[in-house]
């Protein structure tokens, strides 16, 4: 692979400033508004905070060390890792039976149905959840509906449990797009040729189906994991305000707390809980090889 | 093969009831949207278009739609204009660095917009960006280019470079080729990359949330906003006509291009 990479024929340098003006642009978007912003968020966390938003000279590691030592810190980074997870588990769970009975249906019924299953992800995240509050509100449907049957309806909005419901439903498509990735490699007649030498529908789908499945299945694990670390317009209406998690947090000191040091150091470590995810993401994929 | 056992039938059933959960908030705006009542109850009390009337008022949610729109033109027509020669760049030239600067320009995908919305207003706040067209413009092509280059570059691939020698072995300066024969076999990728920057930049709520400044309205923002305080079916009406809107922006994708190679396309 290296090899390749260092034997490419060496460009034509005819058009280089051609070449350098076509790019220039896109280069300084992304300077501009990407790495110059994150390379200075991740400075402003060596930074400390002084009243009323000012930022203090000078380099430090207060921030860090404050952060890493209060256990309210550590009970949203853990409980963040903890609901992400819990998400990502319900997630997958809701999408396998739906992203094996697409990958089964004809060639014409399946993509028809592949846009059904991806198309919530085409309406804004505020209208989705604005939906679930609908759903789960005290006057909502579902309330409605247990009470219709004669039971007292738990509380389901603002609390951690909409938060789940509403963000195991919103981040599904992702899962469903993964799995399906996942199945293409599936091959229809290896089952059959399973159930003809006697295995029975649970065997054929525990000894072939899910272990080839896998790729797909921890690709989509992935996916979800870190997008809902990263969320945060859904716990934040759907939690009230009483769910307190990573992104939240994130948002509450850079607006409301005005503590960008802080703030920053929160981003960073969301970008830790990425990187510990992409490492695990890692050893699992080569087991499953 | 295809007989109906009990199991089977279960199994269509749990399929079933999952595409209803997959669905249910997205379709439930619509009968709401016709509720006569004050507040958000299920079943309404009686039915009534009054909540698209009042939406018709909302002076302060019509700006914000105008305000994205405009936006959404505006980034865009830049995406495209871009991203185009940077894609023709990636694609058809070789020179080092090149897988590098593919990845770098669509690197600000994986980032949490929770982290680059605050990443960015940091930068902007010293420079009097916050609240400015410009600083919007400039926020949002951050999220776009990378898709627009995606979808450009994909197409770009999918296109047999033989056609363009053909062109240039006729006699076609490199100019008139692009012109000529790769733009117009570009087209369906144009339309993808411009639908998807489009929606993209529409539908961006958390960036534009720490960007956005007291006055400039754009439409996800002053939605969350009203979401945050009030409980009414306004928000239903608004999301029922977002919906449509949308709709009709991917029937067009889907029409040129193909939904599913227009997301999911990329190296």
């Amino acid at each position: 692979m290296s090899a390749a990479l260092l034997t490419r024929p060496r460009a034509d340098w005819r058009g280089g400033t051609v070449l350098m003006a076509l790019l220039a642009p896109i280069l300084l978007v992304n300077v501009l508004t990407f790495l110059a912003p994150v390379i200075n968020l991740a400075m402003l966390s060596f930074r400390g905070s002084g009243p009323g938003g000012s930022i203090q000279e000078g380099l430090t590691t207060a921030t860090w060390t404050s952060l890493l030592t209060d256990s309210f810190y550590w009970e949203i980074l853990l409980g963040t890792v903890w609901t992400s997870l819990l998400i990502t588990f319900l997630t997958l769970l809701c999408s396998y039976p739906v992203a094996l009975w697409v990958s089964r249906l004809g060639a014409r019924w399946r993509n028809l149905m592949m846009v059904v299953c991806i198309s919530p992800l085409l309406v804004s995240a505020v209208v989705r959840t604005y939906g679930w509050m609908i759903l789960l509100g005290d006057q909502g449907f579902v309330p409605g509906v247990i009470r219709a049957m004669g039971m007292t309806p738990p509380r389901l909005l603002f609390n951690e449990t909409g938060v789940i419901i509403g963000l195991t439903e919103i981040l599904m498509p992702y899962m469903i797009l993964s799995l399906l990735a996942g199945f293409g490699k599936l091959d229809r007649t290896l089952e059959d040729a399973a159930g003809t030498l006697g295995a029975r529908p649970f065997t054929v789908f525990r000894r072939i189906v899910l272990p080839l499945s896998l790729p797909g299945l921890l690709l989509g694990c992935l996916l979800t994991f870190v997008l809902a670390v990263s969320s945060f317009i859904t716990p934040k209406l759907l939690g009230g305000g009483r769910v307190v998690l990573l992104a939240t947090e994130i948002y509450d000191q850079a607006i409301v707390t005005l503590n960008w040091p802080l703030a920053s150091a929160l981003s960073i470590l969301v970008l830790v809980v990425f990187g510990a995810a992409l490492a695990v993401y890692g050893q699992l994929s080569k087991l499953v090889d | 093969m295809n007989t109906l056992s009990l199991p089977r039938i279960a199994y269509g059933v749990l399929v079933a009831l999952l595409l209803v959960f997959l669905l249910a908030p997205v379709l439930l705006v619509f009968p709401i949207s016709f509720s006569a009542d004050n507040f958000i109850a299920w079943p309404p009390s009686g039915w009534s278009p009054r909540w698209y009337v009042a939406l018709a008022r909302e002076s302060e949610l019509l700006l914000a739609f105008r305000n994205s729109v405009v936006l959404g033109l505006v980034v865009t027509v830049l995406s495209l204009a871009i991203a185009l020669p940077a894609a023709v760049m990636l694609v058809r030239k070789e020179f080092p660095g090149r897988d590098i600067l593919f990845s770098v320009f669509t690197a600000p995908l994986l980032l949490p917009s929770i982290v680059l919305g605050l990443a960015i207003l940091i930068v902007f706040v010293g420079r009097g960006l916050v609240g400015s067209w410009f600083g919007m413009v400039l926020a949002h092509l951050t999220l776009t280019l990378p898709y627009a280059l995606r979808v450009l570059a994909t197409g770009l691939k999918t296109l047999p470079p033989a056609v363009e020698d053909a062109a240039g072995t006729l006699g076609a300066r490199p100019f008139t080729v692009f012109r000529r024969v790769t733009l117009p076999l570009m087209a369906p990728a144009l339309i993808a990359a411009g639908a998807l920057s489009f929606l993209v930049s529409f539908d961006e709520v958390v960036i534009s949330l720490f960007i956005v400044g007291p006055q400039l309205k754009v439409l996800p923002v002053s939605l969350y906003h009203y979401v945050e305080s009030r409980t009414d079916p306004l928000v239903a009406s608004a999301s029922a006509v977002l919906i449509l809107v949308t709709l009709l922006l991917v029937i067009v994708v889907e029409r040129a291009v193909g939904l599913r190679k227009a997301v999911g396309g990329g190296g």
